[in-house]
């Protein structure tokens, strides 16, 4: 205790210049069994990846198919499991670990200073938890793919013939792996940060991970007894949700929303963090209104918990809890704006650097104003039981869980590459395909608001002729976004061979997983770092160096 | 940075506050730690700086898991409030067929089991390694206790035929139990006189003989005004009246089996989770027999009681909930 020198012993010697994360031990096994944030980080990484090509080939194939109306490549119950698989695999397996679990746990302890997260052990149960749940939702894809949508809709789920069992306990298994990371997270945040680092000098990538996990430790449980209640329904009728045997099915409802209302701000606060990073360094000026940005993520978590009856204006609940529930609807738009509001300013007067992440950022700034308006439209009573369960409804959602939390998933991973890989990306691939994903998910979903407000409704296989000529449209950004997403990962994979070496600081940063090499040292820091100023200041001591192709303190200046 | 990392684990106690830890710990704890091994101690993980900081983290992990724990029961106490508002006669009902002798029982082990979990955590600050171990010994014994009567409460339903869903076959009737008659002996007795005057009529229909199925009737003296006592236990429990499954004769409530649905559920939730309490403190036993707890180091036995008193306290719930219902 209390022991600076033999923390330092420890971590000076094992992380000389070349000696980083990536090759500190060898083989399979150091990987699988690995206790480090960073590689439980990186494998998370791959996974979700891998998930969501997956998630996006059933993407494809359901756009595929409503090329025309009726019958175009598959039948319509294929087409039911087929929006089902990608919806719950991108929901459960791709955007709720996305940020936290895989760019979250190898970047958050380095910006806290931290050696690790707080329980390394429970870090790695929740990777394998989340590997475990996967395969679960495989083994409904192998059986008979579920096809009551991602939302498990009872009497539906508990009468259908498909393999509901399987991929429900399959969200169980994942729920209990995002729990670990969020009380992980909190109690890192809590009890490791180092001397100097008070709360508010917590990049805001941090504050957004905060509430993003006091979230999914508070919403998460209920959503896993929701799913334990409805296999046991399924399987030994205990009439909870049953109406024939007294039950409730839109209790199942409530309990649903419960969670999954909070979970998509579980997909979109730690968004907000990776735009609350990069718009800084890119615009080269301090963030405006930290405290503001910081704050309101914990407003959005805490309102979060008490709008989940806008998803249920037309269950048939009074009329009184609906308009409750549309009023604290409507008051998430202004913590949200606040924090728009606070990044445009922060651009205003920057020295604005397009680069690939910024770029991502912008298309982010963009996207997510659309998506979130058109949520404050959806909480307006009447006006959503015109548009409930339309394709205004699919458009919405896709705006800010694709639109949002994919595009900012995508700017971080472009962000950090350099931090997590060791090599730079080829910065004008990069910006090729940041275009074809904004231009893709624009044409693939503005369609659908009007589409939605003209009546067609979501999750059908069928349509009226009239419809055809937008769906195409749908369609066809459809195919510019999966364009995108494959030139992406093709220049992603070639530079992490021949990709240029990557100084420590390429964005000139400074926040303190910059100050740290690329990739980092197996202990994360050679000395553990005391802080003395906030995430965003000092962007005037740094200086760009030609020979590195990054950025280094200036000469003169002795602080940090 | 040396002064910064002193300051920090001084301060540290203060910051954390947790009223029982901090006596034990305290500043004077560093030079020990720094002395025994090349980092810190033997059971300091390499992240952590100080002891104080590894057992401030695991103090807040435990609540945070807690927290989970409770929301996840939430789920299933939410559920039984709704369909208890819903259908209050199925519970009625069924709660006569638990035996609330045995479930007090239980409720008298975890408490004690309880109090020792506590006293363990004591024991381990105190460096008392003999009275932890046997501190635990009790805490398992007890659990193990909980664990055997419970298995007897479920042998006795499953062989009563008191399942969920379309195995719930009941053998007896609900007024034909000792529990309902002692409680309510003129309803028991008027539930059997309706029975029997009900089979009178069906052998009468059977056998057409008019005048002696009457007769029957008349003799169990049926068309005498029912007086409260003997009634409204039984439209309570929905024996009788609208709630009831079958209009012509005392029977049960509609979906009776629903209780047993839930009764299973929460039980067997909250048993897995004593399993996993006795798995705990089976390795805690292992570790204190080793000596491996003291002042220093006694994180585990206090994470781990803290989660026996939540399992605890889910069953002090769960009892009156499930068999103490009027």
């Amino acid at each position: 205790m209390a022991s600076p020198s033999a923390t330092a012993d420890v971590v000076a010697p094992r992380s000389s210049g070349s000696d980083n994360y990536l090759t500190h031990d060898k083989g399979v096994l150091s990987w699988i069994f690995t206790l480090d944030h960073k590689r439980i980080g990186v494998m998370y990484l791959c996974s979700v990846l891998t998930a969501f090509a997956l998630g996006g080939f059933f993407a494809l194939l359901v756009r595929t198919e409503l090329l025309t109306p009726g019958h175009t490549i598959m039948d319509h119950d294929t087409y039911n499991q087929m929006f089902t698989l990608h919806g719950a695999i991108m929901v459960f397996l791709v955007i709720i670990p996305g940020i936290p679990a895989a760019l979250g746990n190898i970047i958050m302890p380095l910006q806290l200073g931290a050696k690790d997260v707080a329980f390394p052990r429970m870090n790695l149960a929740s990777y394998h938890l989340w590997i475990v749940g996967a395969l679960f939702m495989l083994t409904s894809l192998a059986i008979n793919a579920v096809d009551t949508g991602w939302t498990f809709y009872t009497p539906y789920s508990t009468t259908t013939s498909t393999a509901v069992v399987p991929a429900a306990f399959g969200a169980f298994i994942l729920g209990f792996s995002s729990i670990f990371t969020g009380l992980n997270f909190i109690v890192t945040m809590h009890k490791m940060r180092p001397p100097g680092m008070t709360w508010f000098r917590l990049p805001l990538f941090c504050w957004a991970l905060y509430s993003t996990a006091l979230i999914q430790v508070l919403a998460t449980p209920v959503i896993g007894i929701t799913l334990l209640m409805m296999i046991i329904e399924r399987t030994v009728h205990i009439g909870i949700f049953d109406p024939t045997l007294g039950g409730d099915p839109v209790l199942f409802q409530h309990f649903f929303w419960f969670y999954s209302h909070p979970a998509v701000y579980i997909m979109i606060v730690p968004a907000f963090g990776v735009i609350g990073e990069i718009i800084p360094v890119f615009s080269r000026k301090r963030i405006f209104g930290y405290k503001f940005i910081a704050i309101s993520s914990l407003a959005i978590a805490f309102l979060g918990f008490l709008v989940w009856g806008h998803h249920m204006f037309v269950s048939g609940q009074s009329v009184l809890a609906g308009t409750i529930f549309s009023a604290i609807t409507f008051l998430i738009a202004i913590p949200t704006a606040i924090k728009v509001f606070n990044w445009i300013t922060t651009m205003y007067k920057g020295v604005i650097h397009l680069d690939t992440p910024m770029l991502y950022a912008l298309a982010f700034l963009w996207v997510f104003t659309i998506g979130g308006l058109t949520g404050v439209f959806l909480a307006v009573m009447s006006v959503d039981v015109h548009l409930h369960d339309t394709y205004f409804v699919v458009a919405h959602f896709h705006y800010v869980m694709m639109g949002g939390a994919i595009t900012a998933f995508m700017g971080g991973l472009h962000y950090w590459w350099p931090k997590f890989t060791g090599k730079m990306y080829p910065e004008k691939a990069g910006r090729f395909g940041a275009a074809l994903v904004f231009i893709g998910l624009n044409v693939t979903f503005f369609p659908q608001f009007i589409l939605g407000s003209r009546g067609m409704p979501r999750r059908y296989y069928n349509y009226l002729p009239e419809f055809q000529s937008l769906h195409v449209l749908s369609t066809l950004g459809a195919y510019t976004l999966g364009i995108g997403f494959i030139l992406t990962a093709i220049y992603l994979f070639k530079s992490l061979k021949t990709g240029k070496t990557s100084p420590a600081n390429p964005w000139g940063g400074a926040t303190l997983e910059w100050q740290c090499s690329s990739p980092p040292p197996y202990y994360n820091f050679h000395k553990a770092p005391v802080v003395s100023a906030g995430p965003y200041d000092g962007y005037e001591n740094l200086m760009y160096d030609e020979a590195i192709g990054g950025y280094i303190p200036r000469k003169s200046s002795t602080s940090t | 940075m040396s002064e910064s990392t002193s300051e920090s684990a001084t301060s540290a106690p203060k910051k954390g506050g947790h009223g029982a830890a901090a006596p034990a710990h305290g500043g004077h704890d560093a030079h020990d730690a720094h002395g025994a091994h090349g980092h810190g101690g033997p059971h300091l993980a390499h992240h952590f700086d100080t002891y104080q900081q590894q057992f401030d983290a695991g103090k807040l992990g435990i609540w945070l898991f807690l927290l989970t724990e409770v929301l996840f029961f939430s789920g299933l106490f939410c559920a039984y409030t709704v369909y208890r508002g819903m259908h209050p006669e199925v519970f009625v009902y069924a709660h006569y067929f638990l035996n609330t002798t045995m479930g007090a029982i239980n409720t008298c082990v975890l408490l004690i089991s309880s109090l020792t979990a506590a006293w363990a955590v004591r024991n381990a600050q105190l460096a008392q390694r003999k009275l932890l171990v046997l501190n635990i010994l009790i805490t398992i014994a007890c659990a193990c206790t909980f664990m055997v009567v419970k298995f007897f409460e479920y042998e006795h339903k499953f062989h009563d035929g008191l399942l969920p869903g379309p195995a719930f076959h009941p053998t007896e009737q609900v007024w034909e139990l000792e529990t309902f008659k002692h409680k309510h002996p003129e309803a028991a007795e008027y539930a059997e006189k309706l029975t029997k005057a009900a089979e009178a009529k069906d052998a009468a229909k059977a056998a057409p003989a008019p005048a002696a199925a009457g007769a029957a009737v008349a003799e169990t003296g049926v068309f005498e005004r029912p007086t409260e006592e003997q009634l409204e236990p039984l439209i309570k429990a929905g024996v009788l009246g609208p709630t009831a499954e079958d209009q012509t004769r005392p029977s049960k409530p509609r979906n009776a089996h629903v209780f047993f649905g839930i009764y299973f559920f929460m039980t067997g939730l909250h048993g897995i989770h004593v399993l996993g309490g006795i798995g705990v403190f089976i390795w805690l036993l292992l570790r204190a027999n080793k000596g491996e707890f003291g002042p220093k180091y006694f994180g585990p036995i206090d994470y781990a009681a803290l989660y026996w008193h939540l399992v605890d306290l889910i069953w002090i719930y769960l009892f009156p909930l499930l068999y103490l219902i009027h």
